[in-house]
């Protein structure tokens, strides 16, 4: 799948929390329509940081976040869908409501938001669990839940912020699989945040690899192997070799790192 | 397991009948006057004799105790929300719901019962001492939110109103009916000691004034009967506000599953 344009860019964007923690330094990173890209880095990399900036979570100390298309996020439709580390539902209401919510909040008419909202949830397999409560699904249910969620309101752009770190290797696999498959079909952009070098290569076209302190792009990996990609590809020779260079790429942004924390010492 | 339960269920009763025995016991063998301690025969048959006196004052206090303790729940539910949206007024207003509620009730009712007719300050001093926790625990459970799902709210532009009734209120949920539960028992309490600090007699008073009434005319066997039904009371409100909690967050919060592990 090659990528098209430009969708959302951020531009020598700076972020200093009151704290006085440099999260981010000239941070520049461009994503384009339909591209898989994951933010690539150590912990304390600023990865997650820079994904709120995009999600108009958080506002840049400098620098700027640039939309091709005139309409930012915050306004009119959802453009941007957020699926965070934890699943992050209302345990109060079940299911269906936790993914009607967005459309809820944006005023949708009843009838059509509860289409969309049975078709999200047939889309992660969970067509017969809308009565359910959160507290009555498993960890990575409660993952699926929270990806219907943010594709409820069909956005351009899809935020993730380490949502399959905290599950178990099986339902992480297939979770990748089932995330591939529906940006496929929706034919929408992600950008995925995690610290772990296989699931990268697995799900990514791009791969941005970050230095943490101030938390910066290092290197940028491209992942051209052809999807749909499966389980074939998981055990493949190429896949090894996407492994290994990213893994170095990796370990000399935390060599750097160390360097710059060595000398300012 | 049953045998358990059949254990919970029957010691106590068990200890309830030993008791009154032995106490019947004393009364009995030591001729002690009724003046000084009734049996509990003796009271069972006061409640009886006098039922319609105790039922009608009963109603009189539970009155007070119920619309004190709507008022404290409207009041402090409603307060709290208003400073969880305004700082200004949370900050000009919060230190005064302190005061009100460390300033011990028996002080303050007297000054009530000068300023307002009998019926009202009755009622005023329920409402102060019942409404301080609701407003604590909502004030608690609004700034409870999940910080996480309030980003989402306001990543889907939730307005204000949006976000109170939909997020902020349910997650408060817990902790207000944690409050209520509390300030069931504290309207009932201060209910009986404006009772008590009032101290006139008439048509319409409650339980409570009943107790000073025996007291001062010896009938004792009447302040035990009276006594009873206020302790009756009391556990009547506290179980019926647990399963109001219990109902209400049995599908979802932590507190109120059973457990089936």
């Amino acid at each position: 799948m090659s990528a098209g344009a430009s969708l959302v860019a951020l531009r020598g964007v700076d972020k200093r929390f009151p704290s006085g923690t440099q999260a981010l330094q000239g941070f520049d990173l461009d994503v384009r329509e339909g591209e898989f890209v994951s933010l690539l880095g150590p912990s304390g990399c600023g990865k997650s940081t820079a994904l709120r900036i995009i999600a108009g979570l958080s506002e840049p100390t400098a620098g700027a976040v640039e939309w091709s298309s005139p309409q930012t996020p915050m306004q009119g439709e959802s453009r941007i869908g957020f699926v965070f580390q934890e699943p992050t539902l209302m345990p109060w209401t079940n299911v269906f409501n936790n993914v009607l919510l967005p459309l809820k909040l944006k005023g949708f008419n009843a009838e059509k938001a509860r289409a969309r909202v049975v078709a999200a949830l047939d889309r992660v397999g969970l067509k017969d669990f809308g009565r359910a409560y959160p507290r009555e699904l498993s960890g990575g249910m409660r993952m699926r839940v929270s990806i219907a969620r943010a594709l409820v309101t069909e956005p351009a752009l899809l935020l993730m912020d380490e949502p399959f770190a905290a599950l178990d290797e099986i339902t992480r696999f297939k979770l990748n699989n089932d995330l591939l498959q529906v940006w496929q079909a929706l034919h929408t952009t992600v950008v995925f945040v995690t610290h772990s070098v296989f699931e990268s290569v697995y799900l990514s076209s791009r791969i941005v690899v970050m230095a943490a302190r101030p938390g910066r792009v290092f290197t940028e990996l491209a992942i051209d192997a052809p999807y749909p990609r499966d389980q074939n590809f998981r055990t493949s020779a190429d896949y090894a070799a996407f492994c290994r260079r990213t893994s170095e790429a990796l370990a000399q942004a935390m060599a750097v790192q160390e360097r710059a924390a060595g000398g300012a010492a | 397991m049953n045998r358990e339960r059949t254990l919970r269920i029957a010691l106590p009763i068990v200890v309830l009948a030993l008791g009154l025995s032995l106490w019947q016991l004393v009364v009995r063998v030591g001729h002690i006057p009724p003046y000084v301690l009734p049996g509990p025969w003796l009271i069972a048959q006061t409640l009886w004799s006098d039922w319609a006196l105790l039922f009608q004052s009963l109603i009189v206090t539970l009155a007070t105790t119920i619309e004190g303790f709507l008022l404290a729940a409207v009041g402090g539910v409603g307060l709290a929300v208003l400073f969880n949206q305004s700082r200004i007024v949370e900050y000009s207003f919060y230190p005064y719901a302190v005061v009100l509620q460390v300033t011990p009730i028996v002080a303050i009712a007297p000054l009530l019962l000068i300023y307002l007719p009998q019926p009202l300050a009755v009622l005023a001093c329920a409402w102060i001492v019942a409404f301080f926790p609701v407003l604590a625990n909502t004030t608690l459970g609004l700034h409870s939110v999940d910080r996480n799902l309030a980003d989402l709210f306001s990543l889907y532009g939730a307005t204000r109103g949006q976000m109170l009734w939909n997020l902020k209120l349910p997650s408060a949920l817990p902790y207000i009916l944690g409050g209520l539960r509390i300030a069931g028992g504290l309207a009932l309490i201060g209910a009986v000691v404006a009772e008590i600090a009032a101290g006139s007699a008439g048509a319409g008073s409650g339980l409570a004034y009943r107790i000073a009434e025996s007291g001062y005319r010896l009938n004792i066997p009447r302040m035990f009967a009276a006594l009873l039904l206020l302790s009756v009371a009391g556990i009547v409100i506290f179980y019926l506000l647990s399963l109001i909690n219990y109902l209400a967050l049995r599908r979802w919060h932590e507190s109120a599953l059973e457990q089936d592990r």
